[in-house]
């Protein structure tokens, strides 16, 4: 249980960065913690208590299995995490070409 | 069983590495092969149309059909309401990649927004059809990040800065939405949204799935911008070129949003009373504020995109209505009618938003503007896009006989069937508030003219443009069609059963 109130606080982390941040690439580091507290959780979600890896072997006894398909899962969810992030630093470096700054204070062009 | 289910995300998926790859050494490559690629996704879509109707298949990836009951490999279904988002989704991307042919001249490296074009199209393809939770999310991923790069396309201020508000919100949606699957896989141990209403019956955990739906509703809420979580639409759709506009505001809102939502709503979770209270003030919500935030806009982009927000609130009202008297368990047939006036009107809204953000677009190409006060005078000058705009303004405001007036109808009628009459009376206060804010556009944009002003010389768009404009209101007038009985049956029909009757969705996916 604890490892999972931990992945939590972890979270809320990554949430109090993105909100009270001021500077652009602040934001994007606490996504990242964000995006990786949820690679946690699915870990944690795979694990079993003395597990070993889902290699079936029928002549020997019956073990108890990790479940692997959280593992795949993650694994799908990392790659996109990069595709993201690669995005979000590419918009910030041409935002600092433009504005000359990082500061989330100064880019508001637009509203209403 | 239909043999074109792969293809929908197949043929996009590679146009969009040939493109890159065969359009940087041949000069107007990817221009042409993107036009062809998505007609031939458009007509596909609309044979789907005609051969589904009630005959839906699924297809299982890889040969892997489900043993015992028990699916075993990923499964693409396509039934009645997946078939009327592809025909959304790929017809108006058809007419946005053609009045691109003209319109995207001005930008630089036009490869890579034909190629990012169809990854957008390949991943809205996919999140429709995908029949398991894991695979929805890695398709939505695609679309969105694409969307994410199509606005900040122009790579000026504006549109960086739109961009990366979109790209936070979005990433932090797409978290909610994995913390969602994340917690349904522990509890179920499956992800195949069939399998799991199966098990959600056997062991019943009310809080937990509460919490559940409230973080669902949370992620596909911020993607589909109702109204708490809508911050990021007015600036990113504004901000893209005008054929994105039209995709994002037509479609992408829709297919990566709302359809989810309402499929997990209504074909993944027991359908529980307080969920769907939630979901219809959330709809009446956004559909009262986005229009009063409209109203005082001067821009015309932001002006649509608010009343984006505003005529999602229609659908979103609408299915709730539905659920809530799905869930009381009384009154089916007014239950069915409130979701299929809501998804009439998800359909309907796609024609004459895109239509009108392409108008938009017209109006930017020849003046290079898109402030309401600069305008003036252009009914004249620009007779096709007067005349479009102006079907689709009434379209949107719901005058007879243009199709938004019938959704309109079938939205208040079943409010006032089931009871609602304050629901019902909002829904007409909120149609007459459109109205006046097109008039406003109407007049302002195309028959006042400024005195005293020297006449500045404007032509009409070229032939693209004006092609596809003309289509989408034609397609206007056709749509209403869809409310009568027969053609209803056909297509309206088959969507809403499916949706309302679960154990049809669970028999089709995983067999008896």
């Amino acid at each position: 249980m604890t490892a999972y109130i931990l992945c939590f606080i972890l979270f809320l982390a990554g949430l109090y960065g993105v909100i009270t941040r001021r500077n652009l690439i602040k934001i994007a580091i606490s996504l990242s913690v964000m995006e990786f507290s949820m690679f946690l959780l699915f870990a944690l979600i795979g694990y079993t208590d003395g597990g070993v890896a889902p290699i079936v072997d029928p002549t020997g006894p019956a073990k108890v299995y990790v479940d692997p398909l959280p593992q795949a899962l993650v694994l799908t969810a990392i790659v996109i995490g990069l595709a993201t992030t690669a995005m979000l630093m590419a918009t910030i470096i041409r935002l600092y070409r433009k504005y000359g700054t990082f500061d989330i204070r100064e880019i508001k062009n637009l509203k209403g | 069983m239909n043999p074109l289910i792969p293809l929908f995300v197949a043929i996009p998926l590679t146009g969009a590495f040939i493109d890159m790859i065969l359009g940087s050494f041949i000069k107007g490559f990817s221009r042409c092969f993107t036009q062809v690629i998505i007609l031939a996704l458009a007509s596909m879509s609309i044979y789907s149309a005609a051969t589904t109707g009630t005959n839906p298949s699924v297809y299982y990836v890889g040969g892997w059909e489900p043993v015992n009951g028990i699916p075993v490999g990923i499964c693409m279904v396509m039934d009645g309401f997946t078939v009327l988002m592809l025909c959304i989704i790929n017809i108006v991307g058809f007419l946005s990649a053609f009045y691109s042919l003209s319109y995207i001249k001005r930008f630089t490296s036009e490869n890579f927004y034909y190629a990012l074009f169809c990854l957008m199209t390949a991943g809205m393809n996919g999140v429709v059809l995908g029949g398991d939770l894991f695979n929805i999310f890695v398709f939505l991923e695609i679309s969105v990040i694409s969307a994410y790069a199509l606005v900040a396309f122009g790579v000026e201020k504006n549109e960086l800065e739109a961009s990366f508000k979109y790209q936070v919100l979005g990433s932090l949606a797409s978290f909610f939405i994995l913390a969602g699957i994340a917690l349904i896989y522990w509890k179920t141990k499956t992800l195949n949204i069939a399998d799991i209403r199966e098990m959600l019956k056997a062991g019943h955990d009310r809080p937990f799935y509460i919490f559940v739906e409230l973080l669902i509703l949370c992620g596909f809420g911020l993607k589909a911008a109702i109204i708490p979580f809508h911050a990021w639409l007015p600036d990113a759709h504004s901000s893209a070129p005008s054929p994105i506009s039209a995709m994002l505001s037509g479609v992408l809102i829709k297919a990566a949003g709302i359809y989810v939502m309402i499929r997990l709503f209504f074909n993944l979770f027991e359908i529980n009373e307080s969920i769907a209270v939630l979901i219809t003030t959330l709809g009446a919500l956004s559909m009262v504020i986005g229009v009063f935030l409209a109203i005082g806009q001067w821009d015309i982009k932001r002006l649509l995109a608010y009343h984006s927000i505003s005529q999602m609130g229609y659908v979103v009202l609408s299915v709730g209505m539905g659920m809530i008297l799905i869930s009381r368990g009384l009154k089916h047939e007014i239950a069915m009618l409130a979701v299929a006036g809501g998804l009439y009107h998800l359909v309907n809204h796609a024609a004459f938003k895109g239509l009108l953000f392409l108008n938009a677009g017209a109006i930017e190409y020849t003046l290079g503007t898109r402030d309401l006060k600069e305008m003036g005078g252009l009914r004249k000058s620009m007779p096709a896009t007067s005349a479009t705009s102006f079907i689709a303004s009434m379209s949107i405001s719901g005058i007879p006989p243009f199709n938004g007036f019938f959704s309109k109808l079938i939205i208040i009628i079943a409010a006032v069937m089931a009871g609602f009459y304050f629901l019902a009376f909002l829904a007409i206060l909120v149609s007459i508030i459109t109205l006046a804010s097109f008039l406003k556009f109407q007049r302002y944009a195309f028959f006042n003219r400024k005195e005293g002003k020297e006449e500045r010389v404007v032509k009409e768009v070229p032939f693209p443009m004006v092609f596809s404009m003309v289509v989408m209101s034609l397609l206007c007038l056709i749509l209403s069609l869809l409310a009568f009985p027969g053609i209803r049956d056909a297509i309206l029909t088959p969507a809403t059963d499916i949706l309302t009757d679960p154990v049809k969705y669970k028999d089709l996916v995983i067999g008896l």
